[in-house]
C-alpha cells in the first residue's frame, strides 16, 4: 500500500521539492503551509509520517508536534523536523514534544530518501 | 535533478520573499518595536537562507545567514531597528538578486555591508565569523577510528518508542545492511499482558557486527530513535574467521521487503539551477501556471467573437422556432457565459502585485525629500484586469510623487501648522459598483483653487471672467502643461505629468476626480471600469435605435406611470419603493422626433449620489456585449462609452449612464438659468 507523508513547510519551494522527491520514490504526499494547516490535515486522515519545518507563521513546528501528539491519531506516526536551525536546545525540545528526529537544511534528495526509508520504510 | 518547474517556484517564491522583506523592513521603520514585524522579517530571511542553500546558492545562503545573524540581535531585544539599520538592511536586501546571479565581483562590498549592519546594531562584528557556518552543516562528518576485529552491539529503545513511530524492524534492517549478523532478542523484560505498555518496546536486542564499523555509523542508524546502545569488541568470535552468517529467521522476515538504501550523507554537493538563468525574479502573478499575457489577450479576443456569434445564433434560433435549435442555442449561450467569466477571472490580478514597488518608492522619496511619511495601503487584494494594472503603474507613481513632492509640506511648515510631523499618504483600492476605485490621499497642504485659477488665467487656459465651480477649477490641474510649482524639483513639477495621467486614465475608460481641502490634504480618485472587454448589457430601444446600458448599473425596471407620460421638468420624479427617484428621458436627451409609444419603461440605474431613472421606449432584454472602442472622432461624445455589434450585425451604442445624467443635469440647469434670465 502506498504510504502517505504529510509535508508541513511555509516555503512552497521546499514543499515542492519534498513532494517531488518523495513522489519519485513512491510516496503519496500531502502538503500544508503552516503548523495550523498541518494539524488539521494530520487529524483529517491517516498518514504514515510527517516532515515539518520549525519556523512557520501561525503555528511553529514544535507547537504543531505537541498539539498533534495530544491526539490518539498521532500514535505510531514518526515526525521529523526539517529546519535550517541546528540549535541543540531546540532539537532537544523537539524530541521532548514528540519528534523522532531533526534534519538540518540543506539536504539533498539522496539524503532525504535515505532518511525517509530509514524512518518510514 | 532540479526541474525548470521547481526553479520557477523557487524564483517566484524568492520574489515574494523579497517583496515581503521590503514591506517588513519599511514597516519596521515606522514601528521598530513590533515583535510581529521583527518575526516576519526574521522568518523571511530565514526562508531565503534555507531555500538558497537548498537550491545550491551557497554564497547567497551564507550572506543571508550573516544578515540574519545581525538581525537576531533585534529579535532578541539586544538592539533597536534604527532608521540607519533599516537603511543598511534594505541595501543588504538589494544584494540578494545579484547573489542569485552568482556575481562574485563585489563580494567585498557585501562583506563590508554586513559589517556595517552589525556595527550599526551593536558595534560587534558579525561578518566573517558567520559566513562559514552555513556551509558547515553540509560538511562531511569525520568518522572516529574504526574498531579492529568483530564487535557486539546491544541496544534497547527508550521511552514511548512505538507512539513516536519508531520501527525496530527498520533499525534491524539497517544494521543488517551494515553487515550485522546473529540477531537475538532478549524478551525477559516483557511484563505480563495486564501491565504491558503498548507504546514501549520492552525487547533488548543483540547482534554481531563485522570489523570496521564505527560508533558514528551506529549513531547514524539510531539517528531517529531514542536508543541506549553499547558497542563492544566481540570476545567469543575475536579469533575466529568471520562467517557470513544469516540473521535469525524471526527478524529476517520482519525486515523483508524494506531494504533501505545506504545513506549517503556527504552526497549533498550544491546543485545549480541548470536552465533558466537566474535573474531578479520577474514580477508576475503569484499563480501556479504562468501564461504569456498575449495568449490571454488572444483568448479574450476569441471569446469576444464567440459572444457575438452566440448572440446571432440565439436570434436565428428564435426566428426559426425550431425547439432543437433553440435548446442548442441556449446551451451555447450558457457555455459562452461560463467561458467568458472564466476568461475574465484569468485576467484578474490583485493590486498587491503593484504595491510592493510603491512602498519602496515612497520610502526612498521620503528620504530624498526629508519628509517622514507614513504610507498606508488599503485593499491591496482588490482585483483588476491585468492590462489595467500594468497601465495604472505609471499614473500611480506619478500621483504618489506629486503627493510627496507638492502635497506634503516640509516638516517646519507642518510643525507650525500643528500637524503630526510624519505625514500620511494612503493608497486604497476598492470595488464600487461597476468600478474599481483607487484613491491616493495625503494630509498635506491641499490645493489652493485660487492659485490654480490665477495660474490657469496666466497660462491662457481659461478667460479671466470664466465662472468655474470648485471641482472644475481643481480639474484644471489635469490640463496639458499645467504646473504651479514655481521651482522645478528633481521629482516633479516640470509641467508634464498630470495631463499624461489623465490621458492614460481616459484611454482606459476611467475617470479622475480630485477633492482637496486647503490645509487638510488632497485625494485623487481613479475610477476604473472593472473589465475592459465584455459586459452584460441591457438592450433598450428608443425611437427605433437600440442602445445598451451596462447591467451592472441597472437596479430595476419599471413602467412609466401614465401621469408622467408628458415631459414636465418639475414632475419628472417616480416613487419607487417609497423613494423619489428623478428620471431623464432618452428621447429628450437625444432630441428624438416623433411620439413615444403608449407605454414606456424606466430603467433605474445606480448613479453618483443615489438612483436615477432613464426612460426608454422599451426594454428588449439582456445581452452579452463585446465593447468596441469608439473612433477618435467620437471621443468627445461623453454620454456614449462605446459600441457593440448585435446578433443581427447591427451596431448599438453603449450608454454611459453617469455621463448621461451629468449631461441632463447641465441641460436642466441651463434651461432653468435661461428661464430665470427670461423672467
Amino acid at each position: 500500500m502506498t504510504k502517505t507523508i504529510l509535508v508541513v513547510d511555509d516555503s512552497p519551494s521546499i514543499r515542492r521539492m519534498l513532494s517531488m522527491t518523495l513522489g519519485q520514490i513512491g510516496y503519496d504526499v500531502i502538503e500544508a503551509g503552516d503548523g495550523r494547516e498541518g494539524l488539521s490535515k494530520a487529524l483529517q486522515g491517516p498518514c504514515d509520517g510527517i516532515i515539518t519545518d520549525q519556523n512557520m507563521p501561525h503555528m511553529d513546528g514544535l507547537t504543531f508536534i505537541r498539539e498533534f501528539r495530544a491526539h490518539a491519531a498521532s500514535r505510531g506516526v514518526p515526525i521529523i523536523v526539517l529546519s535550517t536551525d541546528s540549535d541543540d536546545t531546540l532539537k532537544q525540545k523537539a524530541r521532548e514534544v514528540g519528534a523522532i528526529g531533526w534534519m538540518v537544511k540543506p539536504f539533498d534528495q539522496a539524503k532525504l530518501t535515505a532518511v525517509i526509508r530509514k524512518v518510514i520504510g | 535533478m532540479i526541474s525548470d518547474d521547481l526553479a520557477d517556484v523557487f524564483q517566484e517564491e524568492l520574489r515574494e520573499l523579497l517583496d515581503s522583506l521590503d514591506r517588513g523592513l519599511l514597516d519596521l521603520r515606522m514601528t521598530p518595536d513590533d515583535p510581529g514585524l521583527i518575526d516576519q522579517v526574521f522568518r523571511d530571511l530565514h526562508t531565503i537562507k534555507g531555500n538558497g542553500a537548498m537550491f545550491g546558492f551557497a554564497e547567497l545562503s551564507a550572506f543571508v545567514h550573516g544578515f540574519e545573524t545581525a538581525f537576531e540581535r533585534i529579535r532578541s531585544g539586544a538592539a533597536q531597528a534604527t532608521p540607519e539599520v533599516i537603511r543598511l538592511a534594505l541595501r543588504a536586501r538589494d544584494e540578494i538578486p545579484a547573489l542569485l546571479q552568482g556575481q562574485q565581483d563585489d563580494a567585498g562590498t557585501r562583506q563590508s555591508l554586513l559589517v556595517d549592519l552589525s556595527a550599526a546594531l551593536a558595534g560587534a562584528q558579525a561578518g566573517s565569523a558567520v559566513l562559514t557556518e552555513a556551509t558547515a552543516a553540509a560538511a562531511p562528518y569525520m568518522p572516529s577510528a574504526p574498531q579492529q576485529g568483530p564487535q557486539s552491539l546491544r541496544f534497547s529503545l527508550d521511552g514511548p518508542a512505538f507512539d513516536l513511530g519508531v520501527r525496530p524492524e527498520l533499525l534491524l534492517a539497517e544494521l543488517q545492511e551494515l553487515g550485522a549478523t546473529r540477531f537475538t532478542a532478549e524478551t525477559q523484560d516483557i511484563p505480563p499482558l495486564e501491565q504491558l505498555d503498548p507504546s514501549v518496546c520492552h525487547i533488548l536486542w543483540r547482534c554481531d557486527l563485522p570489523a570496521g564499523i564505527t560508533a558514528a555509523a551506529i549513531e547514524d542508524v539510531f539517528m531517529f530513535a531514542e536508543a541506549q546502545w553499547t558497542l563492544t569488541p566481540h570476545e567469543s568470535l575475536a579469533d575466529q574467521p568471520q562467517v557470513p552468517a544469516t540473521p535469525e529467521p524471526a527478524t529476517k522476515t520482519e525486515a523483508a521487503g524494506t531494504q533501505p538504501d545506504t545513506p549517503t550523507p556527504q552526497a549533498s554537493a550544491p546543485r545549480a539551477l541548470s536552465k533558466a538563468k537566474p535573474t531578479e525574479p520577474k514580477a508576475t502573478a503569484a499563480a501556479t501556471v504562468r501564461v504569456p499575457a498575449e495568449r490571454l489577450d488572444a483568448l479574450m479576443d476569441a471569446v469576444g467573437e464567440l459572444v457575438i456569434v452566440e448572440a446571432r445564433l440565439a436570434e436565428l434560433a428564435l426566428q426559426a422556432q425550431d425547439p432543437a435549435l433553440l435548446t442548442t442555442a441556449e446551451q451555447i449561450t450558457r457555455l459562452a457565459n461560463g467561458l467568458r467569466d472564466a476568461t475574465m477571472t484569468l485576467r484578474m490580478v490583485p493590486l498587491r502585485s503593484l504595491v510592493g514597488r510603491f512602498r519602496r518608492l515612497v520610502s526612498e522619496l521620503a528620504d530624498t525629500l526629508g519628509k517622514p511619511v507614513n504610507f498606508v495601503v488599503q485593499g491591496e487584494d482588490t482585483e483588476l484586469d491585468k492590462t489595467l494594472i500594468e497601465k495604472l503603474a505609471d499614473p500611480l507613481v506619478h500621483l504618489l510623487r506629486n503627493a510627496l513632492d507638492h502635497g506634503i509640506e516640509p516638516q517646519t511648515v507642518r510643525r507650525a501648522a500643528q500637524k503630526p510631523e510624519a505625514s500620511s499618504v494612503t493608497l486604497s483600492a476598492a470595488h464600487e459598483g461597476t468600478e474599481v476605485v483607487v484613491r491616493i490621499s495625503d494630509d498635506g497642504k491641499g490645493i489652493d483653487s485660487d492659485q490654480i485659477r490665477s495660474r490657469a488665467i496666466a497660462m491662457g487656459l481659461i478667460a479671466p471672467e470664466t465662472d468655474l465651480s470648485r471641482s472644475e477649477t481643481l480639474a484644471l490641474i489635469f490640463a496639458p502643461g499645467f504646473s504651479t510649482a514655481s521651482q522645478v524639483t528633481e521629482l516633479s513639477g516640470r509641467g508634464v505629468g498630470m495631463d499624461v495621467v489623465k490621458r492614460t486614465i481616459d484611454g482606459l475608460r476611467g475617470r479622475l476626480e480630485v477633492s482637496s481641502e486647503l490645509g487638510q490634504g488632497t485625494t485623487i480618485s481613479l475610477h476604473m471600469p472593472l473589465t475592459l472587454a465584455i459586459i452584460d448589457g441591457l438592450l433598450v430601444e428608443v425611437a427605433g435605435e437600440r442602445y445598451v446600458l451596462p447591467m451592472a448599473v441597472v437596479q430595476q425596471i419599471v413602467e412609466l406611470p401614465a401621469e408622467n407620460a408628458i415631459p414636465d421638468a418639475a414632475a419628472d420624479f417616480l416613487e419607487v419603493r417609497g423613494q423619489f427617484v428623478p428620471f431623464l428621458r432618452l428621447r429628450t436627451a437625444f432630441d428624438c422626433q416623433g411620439d413615444p409609444p403608449a407605454s414606456q419603461n424606466v430603467v433605474i440605474v445606480a448613479a453618483a449620489g443615489g438612483r436615477v431613472g432613464i426612460v426608454v421606449d422599451w426594454v428588449i432584454g439582456t445581452h452579452q456585449i463585446v465593447i468596441k472602442q469608439m473612433s477618435k472622432l467620437h471621443e468627445a461624445v461623453r454620454s456614449i462609452s462605446g459600441a457593440t455589434i448585435l446578433g443581427d450585425g447591427k451596431v448599438a451604442l453603449i450608454l454611459d449612464a453617469q455621463q448621461l445624467i451629468a449631461l441632463s443635469r447641465t441641460r436642466a440647469d441651463t434651461a432653468a438659468a435661461a428661464r430665470g434670465a427670461a423672467a
